[in-house]
């Protein structure tokens, strides 16, 4: 088994279990950062590709790492922002108590 | 192919799945943090130091935190979630834990089966540490990718703006 096979298995076990805390939690703080894990995960594949690639001098993987990084933060920010101001409607963050869109 | 690697991949696979299984949500934060700090150690071992301290800046210090405050200002302080009915809760579990073994299984069997990863990699062929530098990565910024540099400034400044409008208290409606 090669160093690049157990990265991206390791990524792949990283994005299964953001996946299932998406699915399975029921706070919403808590499922927008089962989405965060799985970015991450993305980002762990991008670098392992690109220090295991054929070309790493040419430094694509990290720069898609760095842009995704940052889109991950803005995604988080935005994100946190909306369950704020969904709590301060709803009075709780818990996704099932949330079925309304109209307020 | 090291021990570093094993410890740390566990470390990060161990926070994660603190992070997204225990019940008081202070604590799922703080296990998150060990996952994103041994995911950071994990790019540092990959030779990305740039991207391994983005990491450490970005998610342990920001996301984190941010989602910590989140979770104050949504939580008494030391609430745990209130549990639902258990059979539903159950299932719920079930199904996703289900599915999300369903997308690690076809994942792995496409890791191990596909024919453009090299399965045996000797380690005369491992390609030498590149440079990837802080003077490397600002040249490649400065050069190559300046529009999408420029286009990540508008977005996060799209995004500034929009979190402070989306989270900003609604004006009290007229009488």
């Amino acid at each position: 088994m090669s160093s690049l096979t157990s990265y991206l298995l390791v990524s792949a076990l990283l994005f299964s279990i953001g996946l299932a805390g998406a699915l399975t939690r029921r706070n919403a703080i808590l499922v927008l950062i089962g989405i965060e894990l799985m970015l991450n995960a993305a980002n762990l594949n991008f670098l392992a590709f690109w220090r295991y690639g054929p070309n790493p001098a040419a430094l694509t993987g990290v720069m898609f790492a760095i842009f995704s990084i940052s889109i991950a933060a803005a995604e988080a920010a935005v994100g946190l922002g909306i369950i704020l101001a969904a709590h301060r409607h709803f009075k709780t963050t818990d996704v099932n108590q949330m079925n309304a869109l109209k307020g | 192919m090291t021990v570093s690697f094993f410890i740390l991949a566990a470390l990060t696979i161990a926070g994660t799945v603190a992070a997204m299984s225990l019940r008081n949500l202070v604590h799922c934060i703080l296990a998150l943090t060990l996952g994103f700090a041994g995911l950071a150690a994990l790019y540092l071992q990959l030779g990305a130091q740039f991207v391994g301290f983005t990491q450490i800046l970005v998610y342990v210090g920001a996301v984190a935190i941010l989602a910590m405050f989140a979770i104050m200002m949504t939580q008494r302080a030391g609430a745990v979630a209130q549990p639902a009915s258990s059979s539903s809760r159950t299932r719920g579990w079930i199904t996703g834990g289900m599915t999300a073994g369903a997308v690690f299984a076809v994942l792995a069997w496409a890791i191990h089966a596909s024919a453009a990863l090299p399965q045996t990699l000797p380690p005369q062929a491992l390609p030498s540490q590149p440079d990837a530098g802080v003077r490397a990565i600002g040249n490649a910024l400065m050069h190559g990718f300046v529009l999408p540099l420029e286009i990540m400034g508008l977005l996060l400044t799209a995004a500034l703006i929009g979190a402070v409008l989306v989270a900003m208290q609604e004006k009290q409606e007229m009488p």
